[in-house]
């Protein structure tokens, strides 16, 4: 695949980049579950400055807000999400951490009573540590990201 | 403090240690030394409180429904799970809508953590926690406070050293959460394998209070004036590794020599064999008037959450 092809421009979308290698296929499965009709653009290690290498996606038609944005963040923390109109860039701002997530990853304690219950998950995010841990509004227990970013 | 002062407990849910501030705490305890000393006053009295144990455990239902009943109020519920129509299928959702329209309060115990949680927020009267999975069970560690309290006449400025289980066991973590109010200093002695988890250490360091490993028991002793021990389950270790851990972790009367006069040994019972019986009969022995003190300590929260105003309170 030519590189241009996968950052072909768009008239009216998002173009989420620098996102990590290997995380886009999470970020594109996060995207399909909010709106499985959206047209998208993968680009997947793509080269990026140096000797790095990069994900880029592109929605067509759906403009991101910073909280639609906002959930992506545990994947692509340093991501920049380009709002583009009429083949213009007219936003640009980076992904940032929201202060909880709700309704979006499936709480890593099995015995959480939220896996039972028709409830929405809901956990707060710590970044004051490193790595950032989200604690379940249910159950109360810290999990570091990774927990929720392996395999999507 | 205003004689018609709201208590800030009133109608408050008890799910975790956490929703709690020292002042809280403080009514919880005072109260409890009040009802201990001249008895609870009618502080349920035309109420209903469901009593909902989604498990068995008898000892916290025992003291729950005594504590209510000794306050006037009366009970509906069940005493485990195998009877509930949780077993047909019912979510804990639609069981709390039903219960929480018959009655004034919700005690409830559950397998899954979370679940009081989950109650709380779909309940319109109180919840209180009785437990919930490996979660928490805040009016254990009341009963420790008000133990604590009792025994030294403070809960400020103390020494207590934890023993034993201190990974899995969430009696040692609420009680050592609960205590940062009061600038303690603590000791933690445990296997390696059984350590504080990290997030509670790294919840100590953010309040400032000072820890420290210890290896042996006879190091602390001297030290403290509570000795908080708690049972190293057989169940985590292979049968030689658990006899050499175990034997190592066990008090005996004569390591107490060196303790202060006041030091009190404390324990959320059942002990196995990590208290010789010969602790019994020292001085320093208090694990039973803990147990007894569960009663008072859940009759003063639950006298606080049920009413806007105590009397003992206002004119204490
Ligand atoms: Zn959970």
């Amino acid at each position: 695949m030519r590189e241009t092809m996968a950052v072909e421009a768009i008239e009216n979308g998002t173009v989420i980049d620098h996102i990590p290698a290997g995380q886009g296929l999470n970020i594109l499965s996060r995207i399909q579950v909010r709106n499985s009709q959206a047209r998208v653009t993968v680009g997947l290690n793509l080269r990026s400055g140096g000797n790095g290498t990069k994900d880029i996606i592109k929605v067509e038609g759906w403009l991101f807000s910073e909280f639609d944005a906002a959930e992506m963040a545990l994947y692509a923390p340093n991501a920049t999400v380009n709002i583009i109109e009429d083949y213009q860039v007219r936003k640009k701002f980076p992904i940032g951490l929201p202060a909880e997530f709700t309704g979006i990853f499936d709480c890593p304690n099995s015995n959480c009573i939220s896996h039972t219950e028709p409830v929405a998950t809901r956990f707060y995010v710590r970044e004051q540590v490193r790595p950032i841990q989200l604690t379940c509004h249910f159950c109360e227990r810290s999990f570091t990201d990774s927990l929720f970013t392996r395999n999507g | 403090m205003g004689l018609c002062m709201t208590n800030p407990l009133y109608r408050k849910d008890i799910v975790s240690i956490s929703d709690l501030s020292k002042t809280d705490l403080e009514l919880i305890v005072k109260l409890a030394s009040i009802f201990k000393k001249q008895g609870p006053g009618p502080y349920l009295q035309q109420k209903v409180i469901a009593s909902c144990f989604f498990e068995a455990s008898t000892r916290t239902r025992l003291s729950f429904e005594t504590a209510v009943q000794r306050l006037g109020g009366s009970l509906i519920g069940f005493s485990d799970g195998a009877n509930t129509s949780t077993k047909k299928g019912e979510t804990l959702t639609d069981s709390i809508h039903m219960i929480s329209s018959y009655a004034d309060a919700i005690i409830m115990r559950h397998p899954r953590e979370g679940a009081a949680r989950l109650a709380a927020e779909v309940a319109d009267v109180p919840v209180i926690n009785g437990g919930d999975g490996a979660n928490q069970h805040p009016s254990q560690t009341l009963l420790d406070l008000f133990t604590i309290f009792e025994c030294q006449g403070t809960l400020d400025n103390l020494s207590i050293a934890f023993v034993g289980d201190l990974k899995y066991g969430r009696t040692v973590h609420s009680l050592a959460q609960a205590m940062c109010h009061f600038n303690p200093t603590f000791y933690f002695v445990a296997p390696d394998v059984l350590k504080m988890p990290g997030y509670i250490e790294d919840g100590l360091v953010a309040q400032g209070v000072t820890f420290e490993y210890v290896s042996s028991l006879e190091e602390v002793v001297e030290k403290v004036d509570v000795l908080y021990m708690t049972r190293v389950q057989k169940e985590r270790f292979d049968p030689t590794e658990y006899m050499h851990i175990a034997s190592r972790y066990v008090l005996t009367a004569d390591m107490l020599s060196s303790a202060k006069p006041d030091m009190k040994v404390l324990h959320p019972l059942p002990r196995v064999d990590e208290i010789h019986p010969d602790v019994d009969r020292t001085r320093h022995a208090y694990y039973f008037t803990q147990a007894e003190n569960g009663v008072y300590a859940r009759e003063a929260l639950m006298s606080l959450v049920m009413n806007e105003v105590i009397e003992e309170l206002e004119y204490a």
